[in-house]
C-alpha cells in the first residue's frame, strides 16, 4: 500500500489532461474555416459566416436537444417530422383567425407550438419506457405518425401563412438582429447556454449522464430512470418547438416535405460534436460545432465549383461515419 | 485419493518462473506450477492471490509477462482464446459457457457440427451426446434445452463437452460453489472415473473440506508468489489456512461490540416474499453488525434488494424505527434511512467513464444544491471529505472510476453509499476482490460504523470475513432463513451445516 502514496493537492492543468474527444471537434471547425478560406476569399468574411451560421440555426437547436436524448442513451428519429407536424399546426391555428388581434394571435401561436411539441416529446417519451419498446422503433413509428398527420393536414400539397398582417409581425423572429446579431444566432447561443447549464450544472443533467452511461447503476443509486429518459424526450421536443418558431417566418409555409432527413443531420451534429452514441457523455458545445461543420461544409460546396451540391447529402452520410471511427479510435487511445 | 497414480506419472502441464503484469501491476511472480497425468490439483490462495491469473495462463486466455510454458515437456505459445482446447486444455468456467437456447447435444457439437453430405447429421450428433452422458453416468436428457437446465446439470454437461473434446486438462474454477452436497457428491464421482482415464484437474477452491476429500496434491499461492506444492495427504484444513494467509488471521478483523439486547430494533423485517425468497423476517439493532451467509444462489441478494426497495416483495413488511417502508420505492427506503451497497460495483455500484465526484454524489445530488442547481463547491469539498474519511488513495483527483484498483473503488462505493447518511446499511459482499490490506480497512470501516450506532447487515460469501465480524449469523437456503446463528454457535461448521440443509430451526 506504502507506493500507492497519494498527492493530495490536485495538479494544474497540463496539456495532458486534454480530453482529445472533447477538443476534436472544434479542431475540425478550424480546419475547415482554414481550407474554406483557401477555396474562396469570400468565404471568410463576416457576412457570408453569419449566413452559415444562421442556415444552422434549426439543426443546431434540434441537436441540442438530440444531445440529451442520446446522452439519456436513446435515440429520436422523429424531429425531422415532428418540425413539419407541429409547424403545419402553428400556421393552421394563425390561418384559423379565432383571435383578432395580431400580437395575441403570435403569443397564442407561439404558445401552442411549444405546448405541442412538448407533448409530441412526451409521447416519444411515454412510448419508449411505458410501453418497453426500443427508441429506434418507438421513434420509427411516431416519425411516420408525425409525417403522415402533415401530408393529412396540408393534404399533400403546402399550408401557407395566409395573414399578411401576422407575416409583417413575426417576419423579424428570423430575419431580424439583436445588437447587430441576427436572431437566430442568438437563439442558438441561448438555447445552447440553457442546455449546458442543465447539463452540467444541475442535478437532472447528472441523472442523464448517469443514466446514459449505466441505467443499473443509475437505478441502484436511487435515480427515476424512466422520468429522467421521458424528461429528455420532452427536452427534444421543445427544441424542436423552438426550431419550428424559426423556421415558419422564415417561409411562411411548411409542407408534407419539411424537415426530411432532419434527424440524419441532427443526430449528425451530436455525435461528429462528441457525444457518444451509446450515451453516457453529453458535450452540449461539441454539438453546436457538429451543426456548424456540417452547414460549413455545404456551403465550401457550393462555393468552391470542385465537387456537384447535389452530393451534399452523401458528404453529410459520410461525415457521420468519419466522425465514429475518429471517435472510436480516439477512445482506444486514452 | 489416489497417489501411487499421480506419484511418478509423468508431467503433462508444467510452468516455469511465470511472472505477469497487467499495466504495470505485478500479479504473478515467478510462479512455478506443475501438473501430472492423472492427478487432481487443487490450486489454492486467497482472493487476489493469483490463482485465477495463473488458470488463465495455463489455458492460454493470458500470456506470461516472462517465464515458459511446458506441454508434455515441450514448450509451448498457448493460443489465446479457448485454441488450446484443440491442444486438449478446457476451462470450465464459474459462470457457464453454454448458449441458452441451444439443446444439450448442440452445445456439445457447437463449433464442430458432423455434417453428412453437407448436411447436419443429427442422429450421429444425438447418439454421440448420448453416449458421452452415459459414461459419466448423466441422466440428462440430450435434448433438453440448456436454459431448462439445472446449474448441476449445465455443469455436466460442460463436463460432457470436455471430454466429447477430448480433454486431457480440465480447469474447474469454483466448481461446487453453486452445488448441493448430493450434487458435489455426483461431480467428484465423475471426476474420479475420469482421473482413473488419466485426465489431469486442476481444482480451484475455497472449500477446504473438499480439496482435502477430493485432491491429491494442493499448491498454494499468496501475493501471486507460489509458497508450497505439497501432497494433500501430509496437510491438513489448518496447514492450507495457514500457508494461504501467511500470518494469524485474528489480527485482519476488528474487536467485536455486542450492542446490549434492549438497544432498539432499527431494521424490522417480517414475512418477506419475493419471486424467490420465502417468508424471511429478521431484526436489526442499532450499533449491530448482522451477518448473511448461505451458498451462492440462496436468496440473500434478492432478498437485501427487496428489503432496499429495489426489487418488488410479494408480501411482508419492512420497517425502520418503526415506519413502514412501501414495496419496490428505492427513494422511499433511502429517505427512512436504509442504504444497500450492492456487491457488483463494476455494473451496479459504479459510473466507470465517470469521476469520482460525479460517483461519490449521484445517490445524494439533493444535498449539494437548491431548485436541481449543484454546486462544485460543494461536491469537492464532499469528495475531499470522503478521501480523507476512507482513505482513498488516487494520484489524481480527476480520474475515472474504471481505472481506480478494485480497493479504491470499493471504497468510493461505501463513500458514496455513507453519502445518503443512512442508520441501516447492507453492504452485499464487502471486499469482493480486493486485496488483504484494504479488506482490514474495510472491516475497520465497518465496526466503526456500527460503533457510531449504525445498524449494519453484512452478505458475504467469505465465511471468515462473516465469522470474524458479525455478532448475529442468518444462514439462508433455497430462499428461507433457515437458522440464526449467535455467539459459540457461529463457526464455520455450523454455518455449513445449515446452509446444506443438514440443520434448520426457526427463524428467531
Amino acid at each position: 500500500m506504502t507506493e500507492d502514496a497519494v498527492e493530495t493537492k490536485p495538479r494544474g492543468r497540463s496539456w495532458r489532461d486534454v480530453d482529445l474527444r472533447a477538443v476534436a471537434p472544434f479542431a475540425a471547425l478550424a480546419l475547415l474555416l482554414i481550407v474554406g478560406a483557401l477555396v474562396n476569399p469570400n468565404f471568410i468574411g463576416l457576412n457570408n459566416l453569419a449566413n452559415v451560421a444562421t442556415r444552422s440555426a434549426f439543426i443546431a437547436i434540434i441537436a441540442v436537444g438530440a444531445t440529451f436524448v442520446i446522452s439519456a442513451g436513446d435515440l429520436d428519429l422523429s424531429v425531422g417530422s415532428m418540425v413539419a407536424f407541429v409547424a403545419s399546426i402553428m400556421i393552421l391555428f394563425m390561418n384559423s383567425g379565432v383571435i383578432a388581434d395580431p400580437a395575441l394571435m403570435l403569443a397564442a401561436a407561439v404558445v401552442l407550438t411549444v405546448v405541442i411539441g412538448a407533448a409530441c416529446g412526451l409521447a416519444n417519451g411515454l412510448i419508449t419506457t411505458v410501453g418497453k419498446i426500443e427508441p429506434f422503433i418507438a421513434t420509427l413509428g411516431t416519425m411516420g405518425i408525425y409525417r403522415g398527420l402533415t401530408t393529412w393536414l396540408s393534404q399533400g400539397g403546402a399550408i401557407t401563412l395566409r395573414e399578411p398582417e401576422l407575416q409583417a409581425l413575426y417576419r423579424p423572429a428570423y430575419f431580424g438582429y439583436i445588437f447587430g446579431v441576427p436572431v437566430p444566432i442568438v437563439v442558438i447561443f441561448a438555447v445552447t447556454a440553457v442546455a449546458a447549464f442543465i447539463l452540467y450544472r444541475m442535478r437532472y443533467g447528472r441523472h442523464v449522464v448517469a443514466v446514459g452511461s449505466n441505467s443499473d447503476v443509475a437505478r441502484y443509486s436511487g435515480i427515476p430512470v424512466n422520468r429522467v429518459r421521458t424528461i429528455a424526450f420532452v427536452i427534444q421536443g421543445l427544441c424542436v418547438a423552438i426550431a419550428v418558431l424559426l423556421y415558419v417566418p422564415r417561409l411562411g409555409s411548411t409542407s408534407a416535405t419539411t424537415g426530411i432527413l432532419w434527424e440524419l443531420q441532427a443526430i449528425t451534429a451530436v455525435v461528429v460534436g462528441g457525444t457518444a452514441l451509446k450515451g453516457g457523455a453529453g458535450r452540449v458545445w461539441g454539438t453546436i460545432c457538429g451543426a456548424f461543420i456540417l452547414e460549413l461544409v455545404g456551403n465550401i460546396m457550393l462555393l468552391s465549383n470542385f465537387i456537384s451540391e447535389y452530393l451534399i447529402g452523401a458528404i453529410q452520410g459520410a461525415i457521420i461515419i468519419i466522425a465514429m471511427l475518429v471517435q472510436r479510435s480516439l477512445v482506444r487511445k486514452s | 485419493m489416489n497417489p501411487q497414480a499421480a506419484d511418478g506419472a509423468p508431467v503433462v502441464l508444467a510452468a516455469r518462473r511465470i511472472s505477469k503484469s497487467f499495466s504495470g501491476v505485478q500479479v504473478l511472480f515467478s510462479v512455478n506450477f506443475e501438473l501430472r497425468a492423472g492427478e487432481i490439483h487443487a490450486l489454492m490462495g486467497e482472493n487476489g492471490a493469483g490463482k485465477s491469473t495463473l488458470v488463465k495462463i495455463l489455458s492460454g486466455f493470458e500470456q506470461p509477462t516472462s517465464g515458459e510454458i511446458l506441454l508434455d515437456g515441450q514448450p509451448v505459445k498457448l493460443p489465446p482464446n479457448g485454441q488450446a482446447e484443440a491442444l486438449g486444455i478446457v476451462i470450465i468456467h464459474q459462470e457457464f459457457n453454454l448458449a441458452e437456447h441451444l439443446t444439450v447435444t448442440e452445445s456439445l457439437f457447437l463449433g464442430r457440427e458432423v455434417t453428412r453430405y453437407g448436411v447436419l447429421d443429427r442422429k450421429f450428433m444425438r447418439a454421440e451426446t448420448r453416449r458421452v452422458l452415459d459414461q459419466l453416468g448423466s441422466h440428462v436428457d440430450e435434448m433438453a434445452q440448456i436454459s431448462s437446465l439445472s446449474i448441476a446439470d449445465k455443469q455436466m454437461v460442460e463436463i460432457a463437452k470436455a471430454i466429447s473434446r477430448d480433454a486431457r486438462i480440465i480447469f474447474m474454477d469454483e466448481p461446487t460453489a453453486v452445488l448441493s452436497r448430493e450434487e458435489t457428491n455426483f461431480l467428484f464421482r465423475q471426476v474420479r472415473k475420469l482421473r482413473e482415464q488419466g485426465t489431469s484437474f486442476v481444482f480451484v477452491s475455497h472449500k477446504l473440506d473438499e480439496v482435502m476429500e477430493l485432491t491429491d496434491r494442493v499448491t498454494v499461492l499468496r501475493d501471486g508468489q507460489w509458497v508450497k506444492t505439497a501432497p494433500t495427504s501430509i496437510l491438513d484444513g489448518e496447514s492450507i489456512a495457514q500457508l494461504m494467509v501467511g500470518r494469524e488471521l485474528s489480527s485482519l478483523y476488528p474487536a467485536k461490540q455486542e450492542p446490549s439486547v434492549d438497544e432498539e430494533v432499527a431494521l424490522s423485517v417480517e414475512g418477506l416474499s419475493t419471486n424467490y425468497v420465502k417468508d424471511a423476517s429478521f431484526e436489526v439493532r442499532k450499533g449491530e453488525i448482522l451477518g448473511f451467509s448461505g451458498l451462492i444462489g440462496s436468496g440473500r441478494t434478492e432478498l437485501m434488494e427487496a428489503v432496499a426497495g429495489l426489487r418488488p416483495r410479494l408480501s411482508g413488511e419492512v420497517c425502520v424505527r418503526g415506519e413502514s417502508v412501501p414495496s419496490g420505492d428505492v427513494h422511499a427506503a433511502n429517505r427512512v434511512g436504509i442504504a444497500y451497497m450492492t456487491k457488483d460495483r463494476k455494473h451496479k455500484g459504479l459510473l466507470l467513464n465517470s469521476r469520482m465526484t460525479a460517483n461519490l454524489t449521484l445517490q445524494s445530488l439533493d444535498k449539494h444544491g437548491q431548485y436541481g442547481y449543484l454546486s462544485p463547491k460543494s461536491e469537492a469539498g464532499a469528495l475531499e471529505r470522503a478521501r480523507r474519511r476512507f482513505d482513498i488513495r488516487v494520484r489524481d483527483g480527476r480520474v475515472v472510476a474504471g481505472r481506480m484498483s478494485g480497493g479504491n473503488q470499493q471504497k468510493l462505493l461505501l463513500a458514496k453509499v455513507m453519502e445518503t447518511e443512512p442508520d441501516v446499511i447492507i453492504i452485499d459482499e464487502p471486499t469482493r476482490g480486493i486485496d488483504v490490506g484494504t479488506k482490514q480497512q474495510i472491516y475497520h470501516f465497518i465496526s466503526a460504523l456500527a460503533r457510531d450506532g449504525k445498524s449494519i447487515v453484512v452478505v458475504s460469501s467469505e465465511m471468515p470475513e462473516i465469522i470474524g465480524l458479525c455478532t448475529r449469523v442468518a444462514v439462508m437456503r433455497e430462499g428461507r432463513i433457515v437458522g440464526i446463528l449467535e455467539g459459540e454457535e457461529i463457526s464455520e461448521q455450523e454455518i455449513m451445516r445449515y446452509s446444506a440443509g443438514l440443520k434448520k430451526k426457526s427463524a428467531a
